[in-house]
């Protein structure tokens, strides 16, 4: 039966320890104060990789798909021939009719043709077909202008849109709305500036000077064959799943693929990426957990050590406080409450030392670890391994210290 | 060998056939062979013996620092002999007040914290510890003092400090151990005259020591040999005795404290 007056003059005993032997302490803590600081300090790097990485995929899209042309593993290559695999305008209008799920889809097909614009002249800009609903997947809109519509791309008229860094490379004007410019031999309306979004997808830059037309248009451009990839968003993130059941259906469909008949496409979604870099993120989180259980294991260690010598330099008072009244529990309570404190004032300079290391890793330059921070778990997990390691590290010494023999204790030298 | 001046019922410690017995090693020691002592409430008893007699084992089982061999202890009419350490911690902190010779307070601690010392181990009534505290400070006349650290007192001081701590849950014994062992004679004098005026307003009191003129301040001098009670006397006649040439028990005993 302790009452509070016991605790209230253990935990200030504790402090009192710790500050009349500050030195020593500060030695003894030295472990946990390293491992606790390293391992913060790597949870907090892998935390803001983490957050720049899925921030990248969001900035992607959560919701997005793409349909991809894919042969069957081990087929022969004159089985499927690419005209039988290819993705077809008619299957992407049937996903864009059919599939409930898909907010959004367009066809994109890339063909590289000479631009001309006044004087200038460049030859092999990358020019895109699109749909209008490529703004809604891409999540990119006009600054200037229109965007496309429907009705450029059934009438296939000769219009365009372009961006900022489009505008430089052919000396066009701020504002060119309005300016017709020479592709491919054919003369083109500029509708639109289209934003240029700086999305560093793993430091690639993927936009430069960037040209679009309609997609009907550019189909009359190329081969009948003529490559094409799609891509979709669908209504939200969670109708990932579900949505591309739903683009299986229709696609095997329209392509007469019997049940348990082999597909000859591919859909993917973003957020299998997502999961995939998450199980790798919480891998590298459980390493750095094994490596703070070494550092509190050496840690503790010193702890069980300072905490004997500790015991025995005050073994006289152990046995007053025995004569005047100290049961063993309240010894070892009054031992156990020390050796805690100072694992735990060892892990909060180990947080503090953390928090300092992360704030300096945000500020090296192009290491993209801007977020890095330390998690609240990381906090509340490190004082509790800290409280831990007190507890099992301190048992011993602790108990030795309960079961000392009072006249003994008192007649210590 | 029962004290026929105390009535049994009204004793407050009653020991009867008190043994101790160590194993050093190979060796066997009896430090206490079937010791009988009675001691009633508000006595003021001296314990004597040289080194060897086994007084301070005697001290160690009426303080429940330790427990016989065999033999029993009535502490208040409460037998203390059989109880486990948990229960023995709570009588020491409830009924016994130690005072040793090297005063053992604690060196961080104000005198005040020092004497508080005891409510951190009571079972109850912690509350008002710090006027409790105070009190017993002001009987020991170190009102003035409260604040101070151990090695900011003079020896003297320390032994009054630790006095206050013994005193502060009114314990049925205030028992010392060589209590002035560490002093000169000057503070000797008003340690054992804070002693005498304690037992005035109702403190039983038991010294254990090996001086004379520490004894002749108590008013019953037990003297111990061999584990055994040699002679339980008032201290008058203990006093004239020891001068009584060819008294043989007598003779002996001053023998032995020449060793």
């Amino acid at each position: 039966m302790l009452n509070p007056l016991f605790w209230l003059q253990a935990i200030s005993l504790a402090f009192s320890q710790i500050w009349a032997n500050k030195s020593r302490a500060f030695l003894t803590a030295l472990g946990i104060i390293v491992g606790v600081a390293s391992t913060t300090a790597v949870i907090a790097a892998l935390t803001g990789l983490r957050g720049k990485v899925l921030s990248e995929f969001e900035s992607v899209g959560a919701s997005k798909f793409f349909v991809f042309p894919n042969r069957p593993d081990n087929a022969p290559r004159n089985m499927y021939p690419w005209e039988k695999i290819r993705v077809t305008p008619e299957e992407v209008n049937a996903i864009r009719d059919e599939c409930t799920l898909v907010k959004a889809v367009t066809p994109i097909t890339e063909v590289g043709l000479t631009v001309e614009a006044g004087d200038r002249m460049i030859e092999g800009i990358t020019i895109s077909g699109i749909w209008p609903d490529w703004h809604v997947v891409q999540n990119r809109f006009v600054q200037e202008g229109r965007p496309f519509t429907q009705i450029d791309e059934d009438g296939e008229r000769q219009v365009c849109l372009v961006n900022a860094d489009a505008i430089t490379e052919l000396n066009l004007p701020l504002n060119p709305v309005g300016e017709a410019i020479i592709i491919g031999g054919r003369r083109f309306a500029i509708v639109g500036v289209v934003e240029t979004t700086q999305a560093r997808f793993f430091g690639m830059n993927t936009s430069s000077a960037e040209i679009f037309i309609p997609f009907s248009v550019a189909a009359k451009l190329q081969d009948r064959n003529f490559f094409m990839r799609v891509e979709g968003m669908f209504t939200s993130p969670e109708a990932a799943e579900e949505g591309q059941d739903e683009v299986r259906f229709v696609m095997r469909r329209a392509r007469g693929i019997e049940p348990g008949g082999v597909e000859t496409f591919q859909v993917a979604a973003i957020d299998r990426f997502i999961e995939q870099f998450k199980a790798l993120a919480t891998g590298i989180t459980a390493i750095a957990g094994g490596i703070v259980g070494i550092s509190l294991l050496v840690g503790g260690i010193g702890i069980m050590n300072i905490m004997l010598v500790s015991v025995s330099e005050r073994t006289r008072e152990i046995g007053l406080r025995k004569a005047v009244g100290a049961t063993p529990m309240a010894i070892l309570l009054q031992f156990l409450l020390e050796a805690v404190t100072l694992c735990l004032v060892g892990g909060f300079i180990g947080i503090a030392v953390g928090r300092l290391a992360a704030f300096g890793l945000t500020k090296i330059p192009g290491a993209q670890l801007e977020q890095a921070d330390i998690p609240f778990w990381a906090v509340a997990l490190s004082f509790a391994f800290s409280a831990a390691t007190g507890v099992i590290f301190g048992m011993f010494p602790a108990i030795k210290a309960s079961r000392l023999d009072p006249i003994e204790a008192l007649r210590h030298e | 060998m029962a004290d026929s001046r105390v009535p049994s019922g009204s004793a407050l410690i009653e020991v009867r056939g008190l043994t101790k017995i160590y194993k050093v090693g190979v060796e066997t020691i009896h430090a206490l062979r079937g010791l009988d002592l009675t001691i009633g409430r508000n006595e003021m008893v001296a314990i004597m013996g040289s080194s060897g007699s086994g007084k301070s084992t005697l001290m160690n089982m009426l303080g429940c620092l330790d427990r016989p061999t065999a033999g029993s202890y009535l502490l208040n009419g409460r037998d203390v002999s059989r109880m486990g350490a948990r229960e023995l911690a709570q009588v020491r902190n409830e009924e016994i007040g130690f005072v040793f010779q090297s005063f053992e307070l604690l060196p961080r601690q104000t005198a005040l914290e020092n004497v508080e010392l005891p409510l951190v181990y009571a079972t109850g009534g912690w509350r008002g510890r710090r006027a409790r505290a105070l009190a017993a400070l002001d009987r020991v006349g170190l009102a003035q003092r409260v604040h101070h650290r151990p090695n900011q007192l003079s020896g003297g001081q320390r032994q009054r400090v630790a006095i206050a701590r013994a005193i502060l849950n009114k314990p049925s014994i205030l028992l010392a151990d060589e209590p002035t062992g560490n002093l000169d004679s000057a503070t000797t004098t008003e340690i054992l005259a804070l002693f005498r005026q304690l037992h005035s307003e109702g403190q039983t009191v038991v010294i254990v020591t090996h001086e004379d003129e520490v004894a002749a301040h108590c008013q019953r001098v037990v003297r111990l040999r061999d584990g055994r009670v040699l002679s339980d006397l008032p201290v008058a006649q203990d006093a004239a005795g020891r001068h009584l040439p060819g008294a043989s028990a007598f003779a002996a005993m001053k023998g032995g404290e020449a060793c």
